[in-house]
């Protein structure tokens, strides 16, 4: 299969027509960029010659790297072409992107199957894609020499052109494409020596910037079909609830309107535009029957959590004996934290177009899981995998949400029954109140200091639902979701005792993957309890870390830096306060340093800086992790500011961005960003710096307030 | 009945229901998808579009009080990434998902119309209507600064390049051939 021709044509075609009206302007005020290179084209590229599933090279020299990941803003497209492209030494001018179609081929090693998630992407593709570069390099090289009739060792490659210098000629990647493309592909040529890189660890700009500010990059929301209709579904409010019965007239009556059907998750109303279809389902009457959960509230949810500290958990981690250290310590610190539900908000509302066929189903989406998008489309349809085709768009935001098949079904099944394309909508309130939350959580903490000040026993015992099982039931072991204990089972402390377990509790409340996952609520409760401890003992909150994490080199790294350029050692302006705090997450480390002040008589508190220290082994494109590490920090920030779901009569109290309020311009700190230099393995950077954020500020409040904060998000109460 | 106005310097006649906000109208009526949806409740900023000039959120602007204004959409900027604005977000590497970013872009235009030296304080006044969840505030703020500097360098009496005042000008003169 050539991955090229499947997406690629149409929407070269397609950026091709669009920018025919620029084409021979001199474009030269910003660096690589796919817009340049499609203005540089000749009207007729023929088709390209495939060397691998993620590489074809055009007569023209235009080289088309094929995105397998899902680009939702964390940069991933640009840090894939550079890992390519370092290897296949291109043009880097002369590089396109397609995203890539759901098959094996671009399976991610993580996960077992195509996706995008759990920070994976620079890590999973780190191999594969400097391999693929590196094979496709060596046989643009043999085609060469063996037109030249000269050995291979003979010719070199520089920026697309292989050069034989003794004959001082040269031919372009584009020339020989076709006759390397035909040509076995080479098992274990060797890598690059990082040392000689050209591309990757360089500051790089985003490949995707250019159509990202004229509005032609495509969002599964802007995908148009011929004959297309437009859908909003009406969905239980009750988690777990079903329609009893619905009556359309009235909705039907509404201009626009043409259909009313039921589908698993509800009513779909189909309008010819989306506005038509909302008023045509704001016009629908329907009867629900709201099933088990409509009398939970946070509040009973919140009770169930506490109701399980006193019973036995899943060991998540055990060393020593922590209960009898406990009891043994000089000074005991007990403390309970909450973590409320959160939504993803992703700034682009859930939403997937699909046109069912009777022998093939297209499905245009921004979704993270492409096969899982593709096994749910073709179950629906009766068809096997292979005739359902995944068409990824670019992602509005993502943050775990669009990893969720539930708006796959919802498109998948109102074409399946209107027989026609049909492109779905979700409002902001549908996605306010339908996410896969983020899990409410409640951890009970407890920590024994010796007469020194230093721990001598931590505790943890967690109760909240389990992602994993939600998603993929029997994954977990012994009742053990790792993902409800991350970032706080992997303490890196040197505490000699030490107990961390699990009690897996169901609301009932639909919870998935957000942005860090368990460490954004376990962070908050470890770093916050560990500046607990810290204050009990009487120490610096850095030193008091510092001095255990000296079997933590890592994490030591990220923590000595970041003290270092806050300027941890010298004494703040009057009237401000700050916090720390390091952690681990998804095998990389950051610390953070937040400063704040607090206006105790309107209880407000004013974010001024935050400065980071990440560590994610050898970097690839460090400007990259400048931005995802910004972009953790106001989504952190978000959640500890004004980030609540609340649950009342089984339902989503919060709608829109009105009662969901997240971080604005107006609210945003100065973030300075450090990376320390590193060798090892490249891990991802795209949810690092959400956990920190979070126990760092609180710290900081803790430190002009007095108060600990223990349940978020922060209310006025506690600035008080 | 037909509601008549112009966007991007094109003359466009639409039959809709009247109430239909602008943004549905652009989207799904016009098939101008730049203009993205984030809220419909005029909380977000993502639908800035301008109207005769100002910076307007099409979520909750009925169509039909549009008819017979000019209507400036992100595609209409420039046909080429040419605007001080586009070219200060380009430099400065601004998006990242990009979904908030046509949004910005206008309400960044609009602020620098009437203001053509904004501090940062006048930009978080300006641009707080405008979420951005991946979090691009600290770039925002430098390019709107950087296109208030593209700006000063490159003032002209007429905007360079298919801008929206030329593109008008030939479907006016187009109309008026017809």
């Amino acid at each position: 299969m050539s991955a090229g021709t499947i997406t690629g044509i149409g929407r070269r075609s397609f950026l091709k027509t669009g920018v025919a009206g620029a084409a021979g302007l001199a474009i030269g005020f910003y660096l690589p960029g796919r817009f340049e290179a499609l203005a540089a084209e000749p009207a007729a590229a023929a088709t390209p010659a495939s060397l691998n599933a993620w590489m074809l090279i055009s007569p023209n020299d235009d080289v088309t790297i094929v995105i397998d990941k899902s680009e939702m803003g964390q940069g991933i497209l640009t840090a894939l072409c550079m890992m390519a492209a370092e290897e296949l030494d291109c043009d880097w001018k002369k590089i396109r992107t397609e995203f890539a179609p759901a098959a094996k081929e671009y399976f991610n090693p993580a996960f077992g199957m195509q996706g995008t998630g759990g920070s994976s992407s620079v890590r999973s593709s780190w191999d594969p894609m400097r391999k693929a570069g590196a094979a496709a390099h060596d046989m643009l090289l043999q085609a060469a020499a063996t037109q030249w009739n000269v050995d291979k060792s003979a010719c070199r490659t520089e920026n697309g052109v292989i050069y034989h210098d003794a004959s001082k000629r040269k031919l372009t990647y584009g020339s020989v494409a076709e006759a390397a493309s035909k040509l076995p592909v080479p098992q274990d040529v060797p890598l690059k020596d990082p040392k000689q890189y050209r591309i990757v660890g360089k500051p790089t700009k985003r490949l995707d910037t250019p159509d990202k500010v004229n509005g032609r990059a495509e969002f599964g929301i802007d995908v148009r079909r011929s004959e297309m209709v437009y859908a909003v579904v009406a969905r239980c409010p009750v988690f777990g609830g079903k329609v009893a019965s619905f009556d359309a007239t009235k909705a039907k009556a509404v201009p626009g309107v043409k259909n009313v059907v039921e589908i698993s998750r509800g009513v779909a109303v189909i309008a010819n535009n989306t506005w038509s279809a909302m008023q045509g389902r704001r016009a629908l009457d329907v009867k629900w029957d709201e099933g088990p959960n409509a009398a939970a509230s946070s509040a009973s949810i919140s009770q169930l959590f506490a109701d399980q500290m006193s019973k036995p958990g899943a060991e998540a981690r055990k060393e020593g004996d922590a209960a009898s250290a406990l009891i043994g310590a000089k000074q005991n610190i007990v403390a309970v934290y909450e973590a409320p539900y959160l939504a993803h908000a992703t700034m682009e509302p859930i939403n997937c177009t699909a046109d069912v066929r009777a022998d093939r189903v297209d499905v245009w989406a921004p979704t993270q899981f492409q096969t899982v998008a593709q096994g749910t489309a073709a179950k629906i349809c009766g068809l096997k995998p292979e005739n359902a085709f995944i068409h990824t768009t670019y992602l509005g935001g993502g943050f775990g949400r669009k990893a969720g098949a539930d708006f796959i079904i919802e498109a998948v099944e109102i074409s399946k029954a209107i027989g026609k394309p049909v492109k779905l909508t979700w409002s902001r309130e549908d996605d306010t109140q339908h996410d896969y939350y983020r899990p409410a959580s409640y951890a009970k903490m407890a920590g024994g200091l010796d007469p020194d000040g230093w721990p001598v026993a931590w505790t943890t015992r967690i109760a909240c639902s389990s992602i994993m099982e939600a998603w993929f039931p029997g994954s977990t072991k012994n009742n053990l979701d790792p993902t409800s204990v991350e970032g706080v089972a992997n303490l890196p402390y040197a505490i000699p005792n030490i107990q961390v377990d699990y009690v897996r509790t169901e609301p009932g409340i639909p919870v998935g993957f957000w942005r860090s996952v368990g460490a954004s609520q376990n962070g908050f409760f470890s770093e916050c309890f560990m500046d607990e401890l810290a204050a009990a003992g009487k120490k610096d909150p850095y030193e008091f870390r510092r001095h255990l994490l000296n079997k933590s080199q890592r994490q030591l790294g990220v923590l000595d830096l970041v003290a270092e350029k806050a300027g941890w050692d010298k004494p703040l302006s009057a009237g401000r306060y700050r916090g720390i705090a390091v952690l681990e997450a998804f095998q990389s480390f950051a610390a953070q340093v937040v400063e704040i002040s607090v206006d105790r008589k309107a209880r407000s508190v004013n974010v001024h800086r935050v400065v980071c220290a990440v560590d994610v082994g050898r970097v690839v494109n460090p400007a990259n992790i400048v931005m995802q590490a910004e972009s953790a920090i106001v989504y952190g920030l978000s959640s500890a500011l004004y980030g609540e779901i609340t649950i009342e009569g089984g339902r989503v109290k919060q709608t829109n961005f009105n009662n969901y309020p997240v971080l604005r311009i107006d609210a945003m700190p100065v973030i300075e960003t450090y990376i320390v230099p590193s060798e090892e393995k490249p891990t991802g950077a795209g949810e690092l710096a959400v956990p920190p954020v979070v126990p760092a500020l609180c710290n900081a409040i803790f430190t002009a307030t007095g108060k600990r904060i223990r349940r978020l998000p922060i209310r006025a109460e506690d600035l008080a | 009945m037909a509601i008549q106005f112009i966007v991007n310097g094109k003359q466009q006649s639409v039959d809709v229901p009247p109430n239909m906000p602008l943004l549905w109208v652009l989207r799904d009526t016009l098939g101008m998808t730049g203009t993205k949806f984030g809220c419909g409740m005029a909380l977000c900023g993502a639908c800035t579009v301008q109207i005769d000039g100002d910076a307007t959120r099409s979520c909750i602007t009925p169509v039909s009080s549009v008819a017979g204004k000019k209507i400036t959409t992100i595609e209409g900027l420039s046909s080429d990434r040419s605007h001080p604005v586009q070219r200060a977000w380009i430099e400065v590497d601004v998006p990242q998902c990009g979904y908030c970013q046509s949004g910005q872009i206008m309400s960044a235009v609009s602020l620098l119309a009437k203001n053509a030296k904004p501090s940062d304080t006048e930009i978080d006044d300006a641009m707080k209507g405008n979420i951005c969840r991946c979090g691009t505030y600290q770039r925002i703020r430098e390019a709107v600064h950087r296109a208030a500097d593209l700006h000063k360098t490159e003032a002209k009496p007429s905007r360079p390049h298919g801008t929206e005042d030329a593109l008008e000008e030939r479907a006016l003169r187009a109309g008026g051939a017809a």
